[in-house]
């Protein structure tokens, strides 16, 4: 039962800062999933509270303990590897024990305990093979084993399912929401793929570039970005993101396509609008030529440039179309409440 | 691997042909030397020589174990098998940790610390010999095994591997270790060292052979022929003045002190394959 805390926690390696001030609270029993690109420092903020990197400067706590000084043992945090970081001389059992026997519990409270953790996880059967004679989705069972039989205050994961297939990844993923529910300890999750952030996360984080651009859920920043960063990030396909000139209840386009609006700025703004909320209409005001065609079923993607230009477009139409009854081209309408504004400048909301 | 090799019927009994020549070559001279310690003085200078075993080998290799010339030959064995497992076993333990200071260790001058030991690669024991028998006779351990064995158990060769061998076991299973609470030296014990014993057993055979061939040494520092080990012994088994040497037991000497590198090499290639199977990372 534990939260943790975050302020103002900067890393610096020489004179480059890679996490640029990052505040925030989890709640105890919280799921918080950090999403960004690649090299943005979500392994770096993840490590910093494990205690494998040192903070630069900043105050880490979990729950009303300053940790900054802290071994991760006792931090009592345990964390799941991206590489699973199994110790390939020992048995799944020994993998399993091995902190508890250094934390010097008893022979028979340790077996009752891994054992336990081994039939939640469905590996009773495999306990005295080595490693290198599982799977890859059972060695991923294993090293969770090894974070849940600690009992921990926090669960830590970086990346846990990225060296699995595409099938398995989702049911890992399944089942990590299910295990991280059943007993309800605190989890910080990172990842780059936004679909694994948007089903696990109670909330999300998302980083870009050692800076906090939004944290909130999953709905939230999906209805209301905070900036064009988030839009862009959070969303499959990503959101149509076009630029123009805001005033008195429209948006011109660069082509001169006005769109209405109801936005109060009277700047340059960026315009995002989901592939999905735009509404097919031959009066519509947004043309699109259109090109390849996506057909999932449920849905249409049809992928396409703003009429015109090289500006890239995408509209989910729902269901079944082919490329011969859409033809050459669409026109769209672009509904005002679906519309999200942002300052081109700064990339904030507006 | 088969298909790789795989030769027409012709072409595969040449191969052979020429393997069993090979052979033969590289082990006539053992095989002269085994004949040699099975036949009497007199009938080994005796022109022709004999090629076929004669009925002394228990008679020859009985004086050779419990008598000898200077010193019984089991006593140098012995010796040999002391300084032997001392050096092999000393260096591996050093290299050991020192390797595991260099990797895991930030400490003052530790790249400096890292060039030294490199550098004493450099310098193999004939070059230091002297000063080193100055040192060790004025600490008065000549003749004792302490003598023989201290002054060859650092490794520099030993190190460096040990050093390249930690650089490649990934990160996160040192983190991982880290987060389960070990402290550096449980890491060591419990997972760095098991994960080496493919290494270690590597390493065992060479220092192991290393130390036995020892000569130069053993020859300076063991005057009393009690200490003497085999390698050496068997030189001084030949007689300085118009003595008639004795080649049906210095062939016997030579061949036992043949035995325990191979023994060694046989017993531990089968640990180091089994262990080339079940470690893996
Ligand atoms: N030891 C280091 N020294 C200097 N820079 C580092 C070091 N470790 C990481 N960095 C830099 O910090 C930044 C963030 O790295 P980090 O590993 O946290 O990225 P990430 O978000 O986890 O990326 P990925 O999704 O690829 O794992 C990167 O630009 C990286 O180059
Ligand atoms: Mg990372």
């Amino acid at each position: 039962m534990s939260t943790v805390t975050l302020s103002d926690v900067r890393k610096t390696y020489g004179k480059t800062e890679i996490i640029h001030g990052v505040d925030f609270d989890i709640n105890d029993q919280e799921f918080v999933v950090i999403v960004g690109p690649s090299g943005c420092g979500k392994s770096t903020l993840l490590r910093m509270i494990a205690g494998l990197e040192t903070i630069s400067a900043g105050t880490i706590q979990i729950d009303d303990r300053i940790v900054n000084d802290l071994e991760p043992m006792e931090r009592n945090i345990a964390m799941v590897f991206q590489n699973y970081a199994l110790y390939p001389h020992m048995s799944v059992y020994d993998n399993m024990a091995y902190s508890l026997k250094i934390a010097k519990l008893d022979k028979s409270e340790i077996r009752e305990r891994v054992e336990r953790t081994a039939a939640l996880l469905q590996l009773s059967d495999y306990l005295q093979r080595k490693p290198r004679e599982l799977s890859g989705g059972q060695r991923q069972r294993v090293a969770m084993g090894r974070a849940i039989v600690r009992k921990p205050d926090v669960f830590l994961f970086d990346e846990p399912l990225s060296n699995l297939d595409a099938k398995l990844r989702v049911q890992m993923r399944l089942e990590i929401r299910k295990l991280q529910r059943d007993l309800r300890v605190t989890s910080v999750y990172v990842t780059h793929d936004q679909v694994e952030a948007m089903t696990l996360g109670d909330r999300l984080m998302v980083l870009n570039d050692g800076y906090v651009e939004q944290f909130g859920t999953p709905i939230e920043l999906y209805e209301k970005p905070a900036t064009r960063f988030v839009a862009d990030f959070i969303g499959s396909p990503s959101m149509n993101i076009l630029r123009g000139t805001a005033d008195s209840g429209a948006i011109t386009l660069e082509t001169g396509v006005r769109i209405p609006s109801d936005t109060q700025a009277t700047n340059e703004v960026d315009m995002g609008i989901r592939p999905e909320h735009l509404v097919l209409s031959d009066s519509g005001c947004l043309g699109m030529e259109t090109g390849m065609v996506e057909q999932l079923g449920s849905n249409t993607l049809v992928h396409g440039f703003l009429t015109g230009t090289r500006i890239p477009l995408v509209a989910s139409l729902p269901g079944v179309h082919s490329e011969r009854s859409i033809g050459l081209a669409l026109n769209f309408d672009v509904p005002p409440h679906a519309q999200h504004v942002f300052d081109s400048k700064t990339g904030k909301r507006l | 691997m088969s298909g790789m090799v795989e030769k027409t019927g012709k072409a595969t009994w040449l191969i052979h042909l020429g393997l069993i020549i090979g052979i033969g070559i590289v082990c006539f001279p053992i095989y002269l030397a085994f004949i040699a310690s099975s036949v009497t003085q007199a009938e080994l200078v005796r022109p022709p020589m004999p090629l076929l075993p004669g009925d002394q080998l228990v008679e020859n290799y009985s004086r050779a174990l419990f008598s000898g010339i200077n010193a019984p030959v089991w006593r140098m064995l012995v010796n040999s098998m002391v300084m032997a497992l001392g050096i092999a076993i000393g260096k591996i333990i050093i290299s050991l940790m020192s390797a595991f200071a260099i990797v895991y260790f930030r400490f003052p001058f530790r790249a400096l610390f890292f060039w030294l030991i490199f550098m004493t690669l450099m310098l193999p024991v004939e070059v230091r010999i002297v000063p080193t028998y100055v040192v060790v006779a004025n600490f008065g351990m000549l003749n004792s095994y302490t003598g023989l064995i201290l002054p060859l158990i650092a490794s520099a060769t030993a190190t460096f591997l040990f050093r390249q061998f930690y650089m490649t076991v990934p990160d996160e299973l040192t983190e991982a270790a880290r987060v389960d609470g070990a402290s550096p030296m449980r890491f060591f014990l419990d997972i760095l060292l098991p994960m080496s014993r493919t290494n270690i057993a590597a390493l065992f055979v060479i220092l192991f052979i290393y130390g036995w061939n020892q000569y130069l040494w053993p020859l300076l520092m063991t005057t009393e022929p009690e200490m003497n080990t085999i390698v050496m012994g068997i030189k001084q088994m030949f007689p300085s003045g118009d003595d008639l040497t004795d080649w049906p037991l210095i062939m016997a000497t030579a061949l036992l002190a043949m035995l325990p590198p191979v023994l060694v090499v046989i017993f531990m290639q089968r640990l180091f394959i089994k262990g080339l199977v079940d470690t893996e990372k």
